[in-house]
């Protein structure tokens, strides 16, 4: 509860020196508004729908792209743990693809699906994937071999052996893979966001970019904060749970 | 089956490990890790084989595990060649092998799980009987690294215990304990194996721990691995560690492997 406390008086704070920082009228209120201005439009846009909208339409298009990049990625991540061929392929191309800052994808996905829908998928697919078979693979590298011998002589194999032992052995690297991939497809998808109109839904990164257009400062930074907000609230509730069962079932990290 | 046979026991397995040879492909040259092995160990027989490190004690027991394969020779178990690891001869390593991702339940669960013929309430019912039987009931939802390397050790044995395996392969279990905690698991194993009756197969380098704990102790030397000599400890049970018998049993056993290494170490001082 303390530090609950501490925590909001933090936050308090800086919205303090924040509306200070306007008083003082060092910057013109167009560049810098006030907090009041910037929570009237996060009111405004929430009662009139386009904020809720808008969202609704970032995190359907960020969570299919996600879950489907991490359906491609952890059987593509065991295999190229498991096979050599696998490795010397699909493994350098996720190891160099990985490099390639996600953005880079958006000119490419224009030009092969055109503003739909479908870019936007493809780009937070691009986003997610390569991360999530480089930290699959590290995972099941790193497994000790003797868990894998104790389970055979316990009479585990084939898909016994991969459900039961290797996925749950290599579970620390994977949840860090999958926390990277996610991080990897929220900006991804943002940057396409920004740079792309799509009619078939309007995002909180088009929120921004029409901001930028009306000179709207009060929304620029309304949308900002939404999008950070989002981002905490994924990892409290999509990463948390999972890294503190980790910490306590593996002992590692603080408790 | 029932509960109650689940939790008695199978008979104990006769092993005859027949002309077995093994080698190694390292990186210039064949390594002859086994040659020609063979021996015989009787139902509910405590055998314990000793030799230094490299003498293929660790490689004879997998392949009576059947994690690895013989090049030459083949092992039985009750008359049925051995040709991959199976539920009735399980394995407990040096380090606990414990799943860090499971509870000390979970583990022991694990292996009976993968055991057709029973119900999952009968199976939690056997589990329960196995951490009980290594004093470990308090600890069912403890985390592996939670608990104490003695503790992991006894975790692992009832998880090598639960499936009621007919033969128990220890692979140095106790080498990365400290001396108290070992001297009480050399009590512990004793009742344990007179109390389920199972054929073991245990590998040490410790003769003193060999002197103690078995019928008979196979002497192994290495480079190639080979069997020297086997001893017939013929001393009461339950045996006490510190007693004299046992260190004057100890004692025969290291002058013999001392006399089989001379040779070789004098050749290695050159």
């Amino acid at each position: 509860m303390r530090r609950f406390l501490l925590a909001i008086l933090f936050f308090v704070a800086l919205a303090a020196i924040w509306a200070a920082l306007v008083k003082a009228k060092i910057w013109s209120p167009v560049l810098l508004p006030s907090p009041r201005s910037v929570g009237q439009y996060l009111i405004g846009a929430l009662h009139d729908g386009t904020l809720v909208q808008a969202t609704e339409v970032t995190l359907r298009r960020l969570l299919l792209g996600y879950f489907l990049g991490l359906a491609i990625g952890l059987p593509l991540g065991l295999l190229t743990a498991s096979f050599k061929f696998a490795e010397d392929t699909i493994g350098v191309l996720a190891l160099g693809l990985q490099t390639l800052p996600s953005v880079c994808w958006v000119p490419l996905a224009l030009l092969w699906f055109g503003q739909t829908e479908g870019a936007m998928l493809f780009v937070v697919i691009m986003g997610t994937v390569w991360s999530v078979i480089i930290a699959t693979d590290t995972g099941v590298r790193t497994i000790p071999p003797i868990y894998a011998r104790a389970a055979r002589t316990m009479g585990s194999r084939h898909f016994h052996k991969w459900t039961h032992v290797i996925l749950p052995a290599s579970l620390p690297f994977l949840v860090s893979g999958m926390k990277q991939g996610w991080a990897f497809a929220w900006r991804s998808l943002m940057a396409a966001e920004i740079f792309v109109t799509i009619l078939t839904g309007f995002g909180l990164g088009h929120l921004l970019h029409y901001g930028r257009e009306l000179n709207a400062m009060d929304q620029v930074i309304g949308v900002m904060l939404v999008i950070v907000v989002i981002g905490l609230l994924a990892d409290k509730i999509l990463f948390s749970p999972w890294e503190r069962f980790l910490h306590r079932r593996w002992g590692t990290g603080r408790t | 089956m029932s509960l109650q046979e689940e939790l008695q026991g199978l008979p104990p397995a006769k092993l005859v490990v027949d002309h077995v040879f093994k080698w190694f492909r390292q990186k210039r040259q064949m390594v002859h890790a086994l040659d020609d092995i063979s021996l015989e160990v009787e139902e509910g027989e405590f055998i314990v084989i000793v030799g230094p490190s490299g003498c293929g004690k660790s490689t004879l027991l997998d392949i009576i595990a059947g994690l690895e394969k013989p090049d030459k020779g083949r092992v039985l178990a009750d008359n049925q060649p051995v040709l991959a690891p199976g539920r009735h001869r399980l394995v407990m390593f040096q380090e606990s092998a414990l799943f860090p991702w499971l509870n000390a339940f979970g583990n022991v669960m694990f292996g009976l799980k993968l055991k057709p013929g029973l119900r999952n309430r009968e199976r939690r019912e056997v589990a329960k009987f196995f951490l009980h039987l290594v004093g470990l009931e308090k600890f069912m939802e403890a985390n592996v690294h939670e608990l104490s390397g003695g503790m992991k050790q006894r975790v692992a044995l009832a998880r090598a215990l639960a499936p009621n395996p007919r033969v128990l392969l220890m692979d140095e279990p106790f080498a990365a304990l400290d001396a108290m905690t070992r001297e009480q698991l050399y009590g512990d194993i004793q009742q344990i194996w007179q109390k389920r009756r199972k054929t073991i197969i245990f590998v040490t380098h410790n003769v003193r721990e060999a002197a103690c704990l078995a019928d008979r102790v196979v002497i192994m030397t290495p480079t190639p691995g080979r069997i020297r000599e086997i001893f017939e400890v013929n001393l009461p049970r339950p045996r006490d560690f510190n007693s004299i018998e046992i260190a004057r049993h100890a004692s025969k056993l290291t002058a013999a492997l001392k006399g089989y290494l001379a040779p070789e170490l004098a050749v290695s001082v050159e």
